[in-house]
Formats: structure tokens, sequence, C-alpha cells
């Protein structure tokens, strides 16, 4: 089954590195990983889709939070949560075929972002299922160039993961030097 | 949220603002986390630190040791540390300095060992370039450590430095390496060690649930036949008095992984000596047999565990562990305590109900005299062999007062020691068990000295091994330090020749091994030596050695091809093991009983 896992972490060179150099030498199974900024400057946000069992996502969250550089990591897959990917998908157009990718871009609520004689850009958001199936959809047309963030995922109210305040950056605390010691952790 | 436990005692140095370069940083810092001695081999880009160390080494605050390969430097670090349970440091030059470390490195993560790896950068300018002697350490060196860093600004330094030695010793402990460019260490800048340190997120003693142990008793408390699984956490967490209090009111036998070896002294009735791929039949079969099995400090690495599904199958699985991620890794326990056992073994003895679970005892007992009978240790030998050598190391440095640190190299010797020395302490035993690096027994040995100069520390290596870092024995004399050598050769990589007998048909590829006359090697380091043929011969020579003051190598000339036994072959559960023949069937074995 597929689970979502959230990890924030000390926005430092090499960072992303660490991470998915150790997913690779554990040998685990990632679908897909995205990384961005968080609501918290200094802190960076990395979303991973994780194929396995109960097993394999509970050692990828234990790992993670052994990483250092690693300030929190959330097991969301039971949560209410937003689960969302972006998809940009360069569509083949003829002048008899471009009216009837134009409706089922409309049915699945993308954008045309760039149209021209050859071909146009769809913009998709959604689940991966739905940007799944308007791909299915318009794979006959012929898709010359796609693009797809992979997951991203915030959960709603209530159940937003429980963090506590987090330093923006390691040098703050030697800077006020009287940092909180490491005893603000979730 | 417990704060940092390993802190070393206050090194009366100020922790204020003060000017330094960047190498007279390096040096600060250390002398701030109490380092006295650090393991290391210049070159160009680590030069800066070199040349500020002069003044430190002039009034004695450091000592430096020049190794002969760097790979050595953290071996010795990790000797030193695992002798001490402080960190050990070592530093080397960029590129092949660096990359040398890293076998050194990743045995000391592999066994926990707190070890703080300093290494020169290419100044910051020239990384990316392909410079001369840049590599990217921290790239290479990431998947052996704790953790890492790579400094190209100096007021970094002082915090990283900081951090390093806190993230190496605190919790579970492991390396970290810090890669510092060139142009740092020429720099100068504020120095202080006064900040604390802010580390969201690193959780180095996570706090137990009493509900875990409370279960944990609840389990123990209705079983019939539970068995200890003792592994280096113990020792670690300096825990063996607490451990053998649980073993004694409980009536709990003990089985150790190669690194919990001496949790509980192996004299003790209820210990039963290490278990895994080369441990005694008795000591596996308790663990088929019990029905609760308390895991401690220990990870169930496959060399203990054999086939994981057959492993300790009727059992009950208890994991007191301090790191989160080994709980469920390998074996998911019915009872996880997860926290210090420091904290948990006391909460958890008052919970224990004193029991004896003496069938259980006696039936290990029964097991343990069947093994006994057949055990090669009891019969006369005509020729030596690696087992008698063992046993009378152990005999000769039973009768010094000194403190006794054994090092083994890696392969068939290493099994021997483990099964034929006895060994009374935790921490006495110091080996490469994670990683099974050969060529570790020799620097880890100095090392170890280093720390103790007073201590009696053996050197116990294969003549595989030993020719690995040989070049130390330079170190050695350099330092002047009295290490003894044990060279057990056989002539071949006898561990893989056990192997290539047992399972690839007696093709011996790649392990008939040519040594060199050790006894004039020995001389030509200006080290005493002797060789040893013959079991007559072993008593005296082992007594020589202890009486020559310094260094002291025997090379023990042993019959070739014996086996260790009894053996539980890769993928197989470990009550399918491979048993010792019977005396008489082996070669070198008379059948008589012994006069040793
Ligand atoms: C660096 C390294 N290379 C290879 C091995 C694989 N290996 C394990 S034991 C062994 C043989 C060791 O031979 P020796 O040092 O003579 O010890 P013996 O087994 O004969 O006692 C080898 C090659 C290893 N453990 N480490
Ligand atoms: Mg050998």
């Amino acid at each position: 089954m597929q689970y979502t896992l959230v990890a924030w972490m000390r926005d430092k060179p090499g960072v992303l590195n660490r991470v998915s150099g150790m997913l690779r030498r554990r040998n685990f199974n990632i679908d897909s990983l995205q990384v961005s900024h968080s609501e918290t400057p200094g802190i960076s946000r990395m979303t991973f889709v994780v194929d396995g069992d109960e097993r394999v996502a509970d050692q990828v969250v234990k790992q993670l939070r052994k990483v250092v550089d690693v300030t929190a990591v959330e097991d969301i897959t039971e949560r209410l949560a937003i689960l969302r990917e972006l998809a940009l998908i360069r569509v083949r157009t003829t002048p008899a075929t471009r009216g009837e990718i134009m409706q089922f871009a409309e049915i699945y609520r993308a954008q045309i972002v760039d149209v021209n004689a050859e071909n146009l850009v769809v913009q998709a958001v959604g689940t991966e299922d739905k940007v799944d199936s308007l791909i299915d959809l318009l794979r006959p047309f012929g898709i010359e160039e796609m693009v797809r963030t992979g997951r991203v995922a915030l959960c709603r109210g209530d159940e937003r993961p429980k963090r506590k305040k987090q330093p923006t950056s390691i040098f703050k605390a030697a800077a006020s030097l009287n940092g909180s010691g490491h005893g603000d952790q979730e | 949220m417990a704060l940092a436990k390993r802190e070393p005692e206050d090194s009366g140095y100020d922790l204020g603002p003060q000017e330094f370069t960047g190498s007279q940083m390096i040096w600060e810092s250390l002398l701030r986390e109490g380092v006295r001695i650090v393991f290391g081999h210049p070159g160009g880009a680590i030069l800066p630190a070199y040349d500020a160390l002069a003044e430190y080494e002039a009034d004695g605050r450091i000592h430096h040791v020049l190794v002969r390969h760097e790979q050595c430097a953290a071996h010795m670090a990790d000797g030193f540390a695992r002798a001490t349970g402080d960190v050990g440091v070592c530093i080397v030059t960029s590129g092949p300095g660096a990359t040398n470390l890293v076998t050194g490195l990743a045995t000391a993560q592999m066994d926990s060992v707190p070890v703080v790896a300093i290494t020169g950068q290419v100044p910051t300018n020239l990384l990316g370039t392909d410079a001369f002697q840049e590599s990217d350490v921290v790239g290479v060196s990431q998947p052996v450590c704790k953790h890492n860093y790579l400094v190209t600004d100096i007021a970094e330094l002082p915090l990283v430095m900081k951090e390093a030695f806190y993230i190496a010793r605190e919790g579970r402990p492991g390396v970290v390496l810090v890669d510092i460019c060139k142009d740092v260490q020429i720099e100068s800048g504020t120095f202080r060690y006064d900040f604390e340190i802010s580390l969201p997120g690193f959780e180095p003693w996570p706090e137990y649930s009493p509900e875990a142990v409370q279960d944990a008793a609840d389990l123990l408390n209705k079983s019939e036949r539970p068995l200890i699984l003792a592994g280096h956490g113990v020792h670690l967490s300096n825990t063996s008095e607490e451990l053998l209090q649980l073993v004694e009111k409980a009536g709990i036998p003990v089985v150790t992984t190669l690194l919990g070896t001496g949790n509980i002294p192996e004299t003790h009735p209820l210990s039963l000596g290490m278990g895994g791929m080369h441990g005694e039949a008795f000591a596996n079969r308790a663990v088929q047999a019990c029905d609760v099995l308390i895991a401690m400090g220990m990870r169930f690495d496959d060399r203990i565990t054999g086939r994981l599904d057959r492993f300790a199958a009727n059992a009950k699985i208890i994991h007191f562990e301090l790191d989160k991620a080994e709980v469920g890794k390998n074996i998911v326990p019915d009872v996880a305590v997860v926290g210090d056992l420091a904290d948990t073994l006391p909460a958890y003895l008052p919970l224990v109900e004193d029991r004896r679970h003496q069938e259980w005892v006696d039936t290990l007992n029964e097991w343990r005299s069947e093994t006994d009978e057949a055990d090669i240790i009891q019969f006369e030998v005509e020729e030596l062999i690696p087992p008698y050598v063992i046993r009378q190391l152990w005999h000769a440095t039973e009768r010094t007062d000194k403190r006794v640190i054994v090092v083994t190299d890696v392969g068939q010797h290493q099994m021997w020691e483990s099964q034929y020395y006895i060994h009374e302490q935790a921490g006495m035993l110091l080996t490469s068990g994670g990683l099974g690096t050969m060529g570790y027994a020799l620097p880890a040995a100095l090392g170890a000295q280093m720390s103790d100069p007073g201590a009696l520390v053996w050197c116990v290596a294969g003549d595989g091994g030993f020719q690995m870092t040989l070049q130390e024995l330079a170190t050695i004399q350099q330092e002047k330090l009295p290490v003894k050598i044990a060279i057990i050769n056989n002539g071949f990589l006898g561990m893989v020749r056990q192997w290539q007998q047992i399972f690839y048909d007696k093709r011996y590829v790649g392990t008939p091994i040519l040594s060199p006359d050790y006894v004039k090697l020995a001389d030509a380091y200006d080290i005493p030596a002797a060789a040893v043929r013959h079991p007559s011969e072993v008593v005296s020579v082992l007594e020589q050695a202890h009486a020559t003051d310094g260094p002291f190598l025997v090379d023990f000339q042993v019959k070739e091809e014996v086996n260790v036994y009894p053996m539980v072959a890769p993928g197989a559960a470990v009550d399918e093991l491979i048993r010792r023949p019977k005396p008489g069937h082996v070669q070198g074995y008379s059948g008589v009983q012994p006069s040793w």
C-alpha cells in the first residue's frame, strides 16, 4: 500500500542528498519525493510516497528521524489530508482534435496554459488518480512531453501534525547563546 | 527531555569569545571536549592545522600519534574510544588521506563507536573544480557516518566542532566527520564554546515508557524458560552490574552477541557465552527453546539470528533498545522498551519476580555438558592448534593484576578467541563485529594502549589480517607502546578457506597466503619476537612476552586446516548446526583426556 510521509528538515546544502542517500542505502521503495520551502524560513518540507507494508513505512519514518538535519517526520496516511499533484502535459493537436482535448481538460478542471499550431499544454492539478486518468484520456492524441511534481500533502484543520517551534537555523542558537537545548522537538 | 548525558567534565578552559585562527579553533575545541590524544597523518590541506598543533604539542596539551596509513588512524581512534568510552579523534588530509579513512570510519560506525574525524579540504574557491587532492569527502563518508559537515565559513567552525562531539557521543554513539577547507583553517575569527546545542529532531535519549517496562516484567514473570540476549548496548550504557542483578534475581540464563562478550562474567553459571553463527550449540538451542527472549542493546544482526523466520520461534520477544529504528528493523518484538538501559534496567528490576527456573537451567546444563564432552579443548593436543593457544593466552593473562584488553582481528582466530578466552568483564574484548574489518586489531590495540599505558593489551590477529596493517609496528615503536601481538599463523585466509572447504568443495582459491618471517620482521622494527611451533612452547613464550617490557610479537605457527565449530551455515536456522567432529576424527586431537 502507499503511505504518505511528511518530513521537515534544516535547509542546508546536501540535506536532500542525505535523505535520498539514506533511502537508497536502506533499499526503501519510494514512489515519489517532493521538496519545497515550508512556512518556516530555514526549514524545508519533503513529501514522500512510500510503497510497502506497515513495517516498511515505520522503518522509513524511524530512519528519517535519525538523519540529524531532519527535524520532524509524520506519517499522515491515516489523516484527513489534501493530497495534490500538478502536471504539465504537452499534447499534439490538429484542428480536428483541439476542441476535443480542450473539452477533456475542462471536465478535469485543467487549464490550457500554452497553445500553438501543433500542440497545447494542459495544466492539471488534483489527486494522482485524477491526473492519471486525464493522462490516459490524452495519451491517444499523442503526449509529446510531460512533467509531474509528485504528491504534496497538507492535513486538514485539526488533523495537522503537532509540531512545536523550530529554530530557523542552526546558527540562531549560537547567535542567541541561550538556545533551548534540543528539548523542543516532537 | 533528556539533555546531554555524556558531556565531558569541565575542561577548565575559557569558553568565552577569543580570537583564533581556524586551525587553533580545531585544537581549542578538542581541549574543551577533553581530548588529549589524536591519531593522524598530515598533508597539504590540513597543514595549517598541523602547524598550529606545534604550540599544543610543545606544552603537552595534545599528543599527536603519527600513523602509517590513515585507515589505521580511524582504527586507533576507534580502539581508544572503545577502551575509554570517550570520543576518539583522528585527523588527516584531503583526497587520499580522507578516502583512506573510510574503512576505519565504517568499522566504528557499524559498532556504535564514538569517533570524530577531522579532514582537511581544498580551499573554498577550489571546491568542485577537481582540484589537486580534492575529493567529496562529505559525500563519500555520508553513508558510514552518523553525521558529517563541510566547513566553508570560519563563523561556523566552533559550533560545528561542538555539535560533532555532541552527536558522536550522545545517544547511540557513532562517527562524525568534519571536513574543513584550508582557507578556513588559515583565517581568523571569534571562537566561543559557551553556546548550547540546538538540534530539533535529534533525540539521543528517548524517554522510556513505564507501561512498556511493566509489560516486559509481566511477560518475564509468566515465563518458564526465559533467556537474555545481551549486546553491545549493555557495555555502552555501563549496565553489566544491573544486568547481573537481573540475571541473579530472576534466574535468567544469558547469551551474548560478539560485542556483548563479557556482559556478565563468562564463568557465571548462567552465562552461556556467545550465540549465533559460531556460538555453542547449547547457547543456540537455548535461543530456540526459550519462551521469552529479552534482547538488550542489540540489533538482531544476521550473524546472531541465522534464518530470521525460525529465530526464537517459540518465544515472545522483549527488546530493550536505545535506538528506536532498531526496534522492528529485523525482528518485531512483542514488547519494546525504548530507552537508555541505564534507566530502563533499574526500572525493570523491582518489577521482576525472584525466580530460579531450575528445570530450564538444568536442561541447559545438560546440553552444555554434551557439548563440553566433545569440545577439543578437553583433549590432549599433539599439534599446535589455535584453541589451545587461545586458552593458554587466557591462563597467562588471568594471572596478571593489570587491566587486560584483548583486541582481535577478523576470521577464525576471532571466533576461537571468543570461544576459548574466558572474558570476565564487558569491554575487555575489542573486535570489529559489524563490519568485520581485517586489519583492525593491530591499530585498534595501539589506540587502546594509548588510552591506558598500564594495561596489558594483546592484539590477536590472523596472518591475513595482520599483513593488512602491519606497517603500524613502526607506530608502536615510535610511541614506545608495550602492545603484545599474537599472530595465529595458519597459512590461510582461514575463515574463507573454511567456507571453501564446507560450501565450495574444498577449492582453495585465493586463500593460501604466504607470510614473511615475522620474527625477522619484528626485528626490523626492533620488536622482540618468538616463533612457536609446538604446544609445549606456548606457556613459556607467553611468559617471556609478559616478562618483556615493551612490545612483544609471537608468531604462532598453528596447524593449517582447522575449522571453527560449531557453525551455522549462512541462511540456516541457529539450531541447524554443523557440530564439532568427534575427537579422534580430527587430526591433531588424540582423544586423550587433557593435562592442561
Ligand atoms: C578487509 C577485509 N577483506 C576481506 C575480508 C573477508 N574475510 C573474512 S575472514 C577472512 C580471512 C582472514 O584470514 P586471517 O587473517 O589469516 O585469519 P584466520 O581466519 O586465518 O584466522 C577474510 C579474507 C574481511 N573480513 N575484511
Ligand atoms: Mg590465517
